[in-house]
């Protein structure tokens, strides 16, 4: 359904998600999002080949904002595809969390934050 | 016994306890009888010598009674001595020893009576001790034949076909060595010799068949190892007393110049030596044996409790292999009745199958046959004898699925009576392990479709269907239906709508996350908020921020809501409301025939959980007018994936909408979600999905 990769990259974790994210999936992002979150680095999340995430999903995402915000830690996705920008921006993501179109603009957005 | 007259009709029965027990009392008869001739016979000859009287009698006669009572003795110990079994082993020994004891007595007797009288004339006399002699020939032949009984009786435990075969072969070269013995051959002459090879080549053959030992505990090897023995000392007890008379040259018929006797003795002693040193070296391990016994049990136990992971067949196969190698059946066969009947058959063909059901006698297998088993189990019972050209015993054990008879596990074997209680035993724990696992897969298949689990989803379903209005309120400026289905038994969507002010209506569509239990407990509380915040004409912006508030406090982290509240005053035509990050409703503009997306920005309901969130709270008002329409939907309809993987999309539906805006509100309801159906073909739905409907008049 899933496939995550997570690896460090200097200054930050880089979280790439390939597939789908639904309710059973999304177990396999909220433990990547955890150890990126312990970790105390800005996140760069990978979306380019994510096609699909439900509200579960979402929801996962949702559950970080707070912490992350708490501590000071930077997280900027990217590489959205037009369906799954639309689900983010229909709920309002948008407003909380810093959404790049490329990885490049993403990196340039945590270095300048 | 009791149990046995139920097995035969009462007539079958009775004869058959008559003449068991009339053989018993005709052999006992025959033999005192031979007894008395053969003494009467003997001395008669003796006298005639003696007095040189002129009588035609043959020296055949005495010899040929001493060979009835000989035959006799044998016939009654054959009736009298049960078959062995591992409870009776010791008491096997038990009367080995008792006879053995009595006879004994009587020898000494006869040894006292010769101390006593020493070398008086009446110690002297040939009748005295001819006459003493045929006592002791008496007490002999008991000892001997009832302890070669035994013997056979424990070489015969657990017998083979080949075994069978060797004894039978082995009992008519004793017969022929009797009749050999009529023609009075000597000690030691080259006949006896050639015949006393022969009959000890067999015995040593034979001695060598102790299975019974193993079935022994530590204590009863030590009494068996006493009763042999003691059993040994009567013997050579015997054997003294014989030679002893032996040497006063005045026999007229000397018992060691039979074969017969002396491969008797030589077979019992050998037996009971290497008996008692088969016991010996089986003394330590029999600990380790009983261990190992205990272990089996145990796991048995324990694999019980574990659910095989095995598949049925597989299971099948397991049993039957296992179950005939412990009694090394010749033929097997295993039938399970479930929705397909299976009939698995080892070194059998399947037509044998009806031949041998048919040749069983006893009832109580016939029954277990004809699956009508529903008594206790009893393991003897279950050992039969079959009238059929190629088997002659047969173990059947009935397979038992929660009481039911499930099927039934056939053992066969060439011989008769080749099976025994231990070896049902073992099979019925085969069988109750292979049962327990077949009823572990009945119990995964129910499971799967749990009766009790479903009844639990059908009352949180019918509790969740009264969460969601069972009549939309509404006036004549306007009609409304709804339409909602969850993907599971509960879901997670809700819609309601409430009139807090006469023309004033406040309208709410929310699509709680995740679906399932977790999401209906959400959508109950979002029921209850919506109740207790907007039973007020406050505009919509503030019964969102008040839900935000409400929700932070009682949803759980990763969870939320999104929603879409409307305000309707059907007095001013005006329709105001906030989206609170739900998928945008549509407004359809009849003047226009145009649809509009209400995608005002918003924030979904528990993602922000503080008064921040308020900034993101936008209301938004409109004006509508007759014909107008609203279109309020959750994400089930247009995220819903066709089994390409296509979505329906918002295009879809707007599309479906404008097909069917012309048509009464429930035909057009009833039109939109067949157009999705339409697109999904037989694609389940894997998302609650909700319909609102607004028509203004």
């Amino acid at each position: 359904m899933v496939e995550i990769n997570a690896i460090t990259q200097g200054e930050h974790e880089l979280i790439s998600v390939k597939g789908e994210i639904d309710a059973s999936s999304s177990i396999e992002l909220d433990n990547a999002l955890k150890e990126a979150a312990e970790s105390g680095k800005k996140i760069l999340i990978d979306l380019q080949e994510l096609d699909y995430i439900s509200s579960a999903g979402l929801g996962v995402f949702i559950s970080y904002l707070e912490d992350l915000k708490k501590n000071n830690t930077q997280l900027v996705i990217f590489g959205l595809q037009e369906k799954v920008q639309e689900v983010f921006s229909i709920l309002g993501l948008q407003h909380l969390m810093t959404i790049a179109d490329s990885k490049q603009e993403a990196e340039q957005l945590l270095n300048e934050a | 016994m009791g149990m046995a007259f139920l097995l035969y009709p009462t007539h079958v029965f009775l004869s058959r306890m008559v003449s068991r027990k009339l053989k018993i009392r005709l052999s006992l008869l025959a033999g005192i009888l031979s007894w008395l001739l053969f003494t009467f016979f003997d001395l008669y000859l003796l006298f005639v010598e003696k007095y040189q009287i002129n009588v035609d009698l043959s020296g055949l006669l005495p010899q040929t009674f001493l060979t009835t009572m000989v035959v006799s003795v044998l016939f009654y110990y054959r009736y009298t001595v049960t078959k062995a079994d591992s409870i009776n082993f010791i008491d096997l020994l038990w009367q080995v020893f008792v006879t053995g004891l009595v006879t004994t007595i009587g020898s000494l007797i006869i040894r006292l009576f010769f101390y006593v009288f020493g070398n008086s004339a009446i110690s002297e006399n040939p009748f005295t001790i001819n006459f003493l002699y045929h006592i002791l020939i008496g007490l002999v032949v008991i000892y001997l034949v009832s302890t070669f009984v035994v013997w056979k009786r424990l070489i015969q435990y657990q017998k083979s076909k080949n075994l069978i075969q060797l004894w039978t072969l082995f009992e008519y070269v004793l017969l022929g060595s009797l009749i050999f013995d009529l023609f009075g051959n000597k000690f030691l002459s080259v006949n006896f010799n050639a015949a006393l090879i022969i009959l000890g080549g067999l015995a040593l053959i034979l001695a060598f068949n102790l299975k019974w030992i193993a079935y022994l505990n530590f204590k009863q090897k030590w009494k068996s190892i006493l009763f042999i023995l003691l059993s040994g000392i009567y013997v050579y007890h015997f054997l003294l007393n014989l030679i002893s008379f032996s040497q006063t040259n005045a026999l007229n018929i000397d018992l060691l110049d039979r074969v017969y006797f002396v491969a008797l003795f030589f077979f019992i002693i050998l037996y009971a030596a290497i008996a008692i040193l088969v016991t010996l070296f089986n003394l330590p391990t029999s600990s380790v044996f009983e261990r190992k016994l205990q272990e089996a049990i145990d796991f048995q136990k324990l694999s019980q409790s574990i659910p095989a992971g095995q598949s049925a067949e597989q299971i099948y196969d397991i049993l039957l292999e296992s179950s005939m190698s412990a009694v090394f059946a010749d033929g097997a066969w295993l039938e399970i009745r479930d929705i397909e009947d299976t009939l698995i058959t080892r070194d059998l063909p399947e037509e044998a199958v009806i031949d041998i059901k048919a040749s069983v006698r006893q009832e109580y297998i016939r029954d277990i046959l004809e699956y009508r088993f529903n008594k206790d189990f009893l393991s003897q019972k279950v050992i039969g004898a079959i009238n059929h050209p190629d088997y002659k015993s047969i173990i059947a054990v009935p397979i038992m699925v929660k009481n039911e008879q499930k099927g039934i596990l056939v053992l066969l074997q060439e011989v008769g009576d080749a099976f025994n209680r231990e070896m049902v035993e073992i099979i019925s724990t085969f069988v109750s392990q292979a049962s327990i696992s077949l009823e572990n897969f009945q119990l995964i298949g129910e499971a799967i479709e749990n009766e009790r689990y479903k009844e639990q989803l059908k009352i949180a379903n019918s509790v969740q269907k009264s969460l969601l209005p069972s009549s939309l309120r509404h006036n004549e400026c306007f009609d409304i239906v709804a339409y909602s289905m969850a993907a599971d038994e509960v879901g997670g969507d809700y819609y309601d709508i409430i009139e807090p002010e006469t023309g004033i209506f406040n309208l709410i569509v929310g699509d709680v996350s995740g679906k399932g239990t977790s999401a209906a407990f959400n959508m109950a509380q979002m029921k209850g908020i919506f109740h207790s915040l907007a039973q007020n004409t406050n505009p919509p912006e503030v019964f969102v921020r008040q839900a935000n508030a409400a929700l932070s406090r009682c949803l759980e982290k990763s969870s939320f809501i999104t929603a879409m509240y409307f305000q309707i005053d059907t007095m001013a035509n005006e329709l105001s409301y906030v989206r609170a990050g739900h998928c945008p409703a549509l407004f359809y503009s009849n003047s226009s025939r145009i649809i509009s997306d209400l995608n005002e920005d918003g924030l979904g309901l528990g993602i922000l959980r503080n008064s921040e969130y308020d900034q993101y709270v936008k209301q938004h008002t409109a004006t509508y007018q007759s014909g107008d329409l609203l279109l309020l939907y959750t994400d089930g309809i247009t995220e819903a994936k066709n089994s390409d993987g296509i979505q329906y999309g918002t295009e879809r539906l707007r599309t479906s909408l404008l097909n069917h805006i012309d048509e009464p509100l429930n035909d057009l309801k009833t039109g939109l979600i067949d157009d999705l159906m339409k697109f999904l073909k037989d694609k389940k739905l894997d998302d609650d999905y909700t319909l609102t409907v607004v028509r203004f008049n």
